[in-house]
C-alpha cells in the first residue's frame, strides 16, 4: 500500500502538470474566479502580449467589490472610478469569453458566496481568485487559495501556477461547540490561540468533531478566515454534508457523473496515519462568543472578559501594538466588553452573510427593536441568500426591527461602496477584518457572529447571546 | 519583469508589526484599472491627517527618511488582502526591498513578481537596523541578491534565504509566464487526463 497521504497532499499530487528541474511544481487550476478590483491590469496584460484566455470554460466572473447594495443606485453606478472598473470587467469578459455574471443577474454575489452555491466549487479540485479569502472554498475539500493580480494574469493565459509545495497544519478541534457558539467563534478563537501569523506558509487542514458536526456555510466561514491566521488555504475533508449540500447545483456534476465524482471525493480525506507538518488542538467546549477589542483579528476576548491591558502582554512589539490598537479603538484597558457601546452595526460578507447567518440574525431581532442609537445593516452575500431569505419572510423580520434591507455585494466588509463607516464610528460587524480604516477611514470594527451582531444592534452595546431573550 | 540584482538605499525603519495591506494602500484606491501611479497613495491613512496635511509623526514624513528606498518593518508584513497594489504603491515610491522578520504569503510572491525584493531577516537583525536607521541621519544598506546579503559600511552584514528559483527568476527579469508556456506541451497533456466532473457542468 502506498504511504498514507493528507487531503492536501491528494490534490496536490492530482494537479501536478510537472515539475522542471530546480524550479516550483507547475499546478494545473481548476477553476478561476474573478471579479472587478483585482482583474483590469490582468486582461490588460494578457492584451499587451497578444494572449488568450487558455480555458473560458474554467473561469466565472462577477462583479462584488465595489457595487451599491441600494436597489434604487444598482443599474447607475455613481461613483465614476468605480463605475469603469465594472465597465472594464464587463469589456474584459465579453473580449476574452469569460461568463459574467452582472450586477443585475440572478447570480450576482460575493465572489466566494456564488461559488459554492453555483456548484462551481467542489471537493478535489485547485481553485483561485484575485482574492484573499478564496480560502473559503476549502470548506468543500477542495484546494483553494488567494492570488495577487499578476498571477490571475499567469492563470488567465496558462490555467497553470508555479506553486512551491506549503507544509500543512492540522487544526483538531475536539469536543462540540457549546449552545451559542458558533464557527465565527470558532475561527477568531482559533486565530486568537495561534495569531495573525500562526500559519504563515501552511496549508491549514480543520479536522475533530466540532468541526464534522458543521453545516457547510458553518465550515466555510471557518475556512474564510484561515488566511486571518495567515495560512495559505484552509481545508475540511468533504462528507455526506458537503454531498448533500452540492447534489442538484447549476454546475454539480449530474446523473453518473456524480456518481463518480462522489465515489472520487469519498477517498479524498486524509489517510489514517498521514502525517501533518503540525498539530494544533483546540478545545471547542472552552470556547465562547467572541467580540476583537484590536485592529486585528487576533485581538480577540470572549463576551465576557474585559478589554486588555496592554501592559500584561509578554513582548514589546505585542505592548506597542496593543496600545495603539487600543488609541485606535477609543477603549481603556478593563472596561468590560459588554459595556462598549456601538452606532453601526453590518450583517454581511463572504464570512457571515449566507442564509444560515441570516436566519440565526433574525431569530435574534425578531420581536425586538434596533436601538435608537444604532443603525443596522444586513447585506446578502448574494442574490440568491437575498431571495431564499425573503422567501422565507427574514427580510420582514429584519425591516420591522428596524434593519435596512440590502442588495447583495461585499458592501461594508471593505466599503469601497458607499456603504462606509464615519470617522470614530464603532460597528459591530460579521465581515473579517477589523484592521484600522477598513469599513472607513478611522471606522472602528468590532468583529463578531450573526446574531452577536444582531444582539448589539438591539442592546446598543454588545451583550452575550448565550443570555438573549429570544422572542420567535 | 524589473530585474533585481543589487541595490543600495538609504534606509526608512516602520517599527510595527503586522503592518496589513488596507495600510499600504487603502481601498479608496484600489478602483484605479492602472498599475502605475499608486506612490502617492502608499500609507494614505497614515501619512496624511484628516484635513490631507501630511502628518508630521510618520516616519516617512521626515525629511531624513526622504528617497529612502529601503523599507526595515515588524513581522508578518503585508497581511491582509491580496492586493498587489501594495507592492506597486511601495515600488512607485521609490521602494526596492522591504526587509522584515516574517512576511505574508501572498504579499511576498506579489513582491517578487514585480522585482521589489522581500528580504527575511532574524528579529535582532531587524531590530539592529531598526536601530541604525533612527540613530544615523542618511543610513543605507546594500542588499545584494546575488550574494544573498545585506550590509553596511560598518560591518553590519546578514544572509538570508531565498529559493533558487525565485533568486533566478529576480537576477534575470524573467517573463513568468513565457516560462510556463514553454511547458505548453504538458499541459495539453494534464488537460486531457482532467476528471470530466472536475469541469463545471454547462447547464
Ligand atoms: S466580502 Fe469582504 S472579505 Fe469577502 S470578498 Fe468581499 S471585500 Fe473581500
Amino acid at each position: 500500500m502506498s504511504r498514507p497521504r493528507t487531503l492536501f497532499e491528494k490534490i496536490w499530487d492530482d494537479h501536478v502538470v510537472c515539475q522542471p528541474a530546480g524550479e516550483p511544481a507547475l499546478l494545473y487550476i481548476d477553476l478561476h474566479l474573478v471579479h472587478e478590483v483585482t482583474s483590469p491590469q490582468a486582461f490588460e496584460g494578457l492584451r499587451l502580449a497578444g494572449r488568450r484566455v487558455r480555458r473560458p470554460d474554467l473561469t466565472f466572473a462577477t462583479v462584488d467589490h465595489n457595487v451599491p447594495t441600494l436597489a434604487a443606485e444598482r443599474s447607475i453606478i455613481r461613483d465614476p472610478i468605480a463605475a469603469q472598473q465594472v465597465n472594464a470587467l464587463r469589456r474584459n469578459c465579453r473580449d476574452f469569453g469569460v461568463p459574467l455574471f452582472d450586477i443585475d443577474s440572478a447570480e450576482q454575489g460575493i465572489v466566494h458566496v456564488i461559488g459554492p452555491e453555483l456548484g462551481l466549487t467542489r471537493p478535489g479540485i485547485t481553485l483561485v481568485c484575485g482574492d484573499s479569502h478564496t480560502s473559503t472554498h476549502g470548506a468543500f475539500g477542495a484546494l483553494a487559495f488567494g492570488i495577487g493580480t499578476s498571477e490571475v494574469e499567469h492563470v488567465l493565459a496558462t490555467q497553470c501556477l508555479r506553486q512551491q509545495r506549503p507544509k500543512t497544519l492540522q487544526v483538531l478541534v475536539r469536543g462540540s461547540l457549546p449552545n451559542g457558539v458558533t464557527a465565527k467563534d470558532l475561527a477568531l478563537g482559533i486565530i486568537g490561540s495561534i495569531s495573525t501569523d500562526g500559519a504563515t506558509g501552511h496549508v491549514i487542514e480543520y479536522a475533530g468533531e466540532a468541526v464534522r458536526a458543521l453545516s457547510m456555510e458553518g465550515r466555510m466561514t471557518l475556512c474564510n478566515m484561515s488566511i486571518e491566521a495567515g495560512a495559505r488555504a484552509g481545508m475540511v475533508a468533504p462528507d455526506e454534508t458537503t454531498f448533500a449540500y452540492l447534489r442538484g447545483r447549476r454546475f454539480a456534476p449530474k446523473g453518473a457523473a456524480w456518481n463518480e465524482a462522489v465515489a472520487c471525493w469519498k477517498t479524498l480525506p486524509s489517510d489514517p496515519g498521514a502525517q501533518f507538518d503540525r498539530v494544533v488542538e483546540i478545545d471547542a467546549a472552552a470556547l465562547a462568543p467572541a467580540v476583537t477589542w484590536g485592529t486585528s483579528p487576533g485581538m480577540v476576548i470572549s463576551v465576557t472578559e474585559r478589554v486588555p491591558d496592554p501592559q500584561r502582554f509578554p513582548s514589546e512589539v505585542e505592548r506597542s501594538a496593543a496600545l495603539r490598537a487600543l488609541e485606535y479603538m477609543g477603549l481603556r484597558p478593563g472596561t468590560p466588553i459588554q459595556e462598549v457601546p456601538v452606532n453601526r452595526v453590518f450583517i454581511g460578507s463572504c464570512t457571515n452573510a449566507r442564509l444560515e447567518d441570516l436566519r440565526a440574525a433574525a431569530r435574534v431581532a425578531k420581536g425586538h427593536k434596533v436601538s435608537s442609537k444604532v443603525i443596522a445593516m444586513v447585506v446578502p452575500g448574494s442574490h440568491a441568500v437575498k431571495q431564499a431569505a425573503e422567501q422565507e419572510k427574514l427580510d420582514q423580520v429584519f425591516r420591522e426591527a428596524g434593519f435596512e434591507w440590502r442588495e447583495s455585494g461585499c458592501s461594508m466588509c471593505l466599503g469601497m461602496n458607499p456603504d462606509i463607516l464615519q470617522p470614530l464610528e464603532r460597528c459591530a460587524s460579521t465581515s473579517n477584518r477589523n484592521f484600522e480604516g477598513r469599513q472607513g477611514t478611522r471606522g472602528r470594527t468590532h468583529l463578531v457572529s450573526p446574531a452577536m451582531a444582531a444582539a448589539a444592534a438591539i442592546a446598543g452595546h454588545f451583550v452575550d447571546i448565550r443570555s438573549w431573550e429570544y422572542r420567535d | 519583469m524589473q530585474a533585481f540584482q543589487l541595490h543600495t538605499g538609504r534606509v526608512a525603519p516602520l517599527n510595527r508589526a503586522n503592518v496589513d495591506t488596507d495600510q499600504i494602500i487603502p481601498k479608496q484606491f484600489l478602483k484605479r484599472i492602472e498599475r502605475s501611479g499608486y506612490g502617492q497613495f502608499l500609507f494614505y491613512d497614515w501619512r496624511y491627517l484628516a484635513d490631507g496635511k501630511p502628518d508630521p509623526s510618520f516616519i516617512l514624513n521626515h525629511p531624513r527618511y526622504a528617497g529612502a528606498s529601503v523599507l526595515v518593518a515588524g513581522r508578518n508584513f503585508g497581511c491582509g488582502s491580496s492586493r498587489e497594489h501594495a507592492p506597486w504603491a511601495l515600488q512607485d515610491y521609490g521602494f526596492r526591498a522591504i526587509i522584515a522578520p516574517s512576511f505574508a504569503d501572498i504579499f511576498a510572491t506579489n513582491c517578487t513578481k514585480n522585482g521589489l525584493l522581500p528580504v527575511v531577516l532574524s528579529d535582532p537583525e531587524v531590530a539592529k537596523l531598526l536601530l541604525n536607521a533612527s540613530q544615523f541621519e542618511g543610513y543605507f544598506v546594500t542588499v545584494d541578491l546575488e550574494k544573498r546579503e545585506v550590509r553596511d559600511q560598518s560591518g553590519f552584514l546578514a544572509h538570508f534565504e531565498i529559493d533558487d528559483f525565485k533568486r533566478k527568476f529576480l537576477l534575470e527579469g524573467l517573463d513568468d509566464i513565457g516560462l510556463t508556456l514553454q511547458h505548453e506541451p504538458d499541459i495539453t497533456a494534464y488537460e486531457r487526463g482532467r476528471k470530466t466532473f472536475a469541469t463545471p457542468a454547462s447547464t
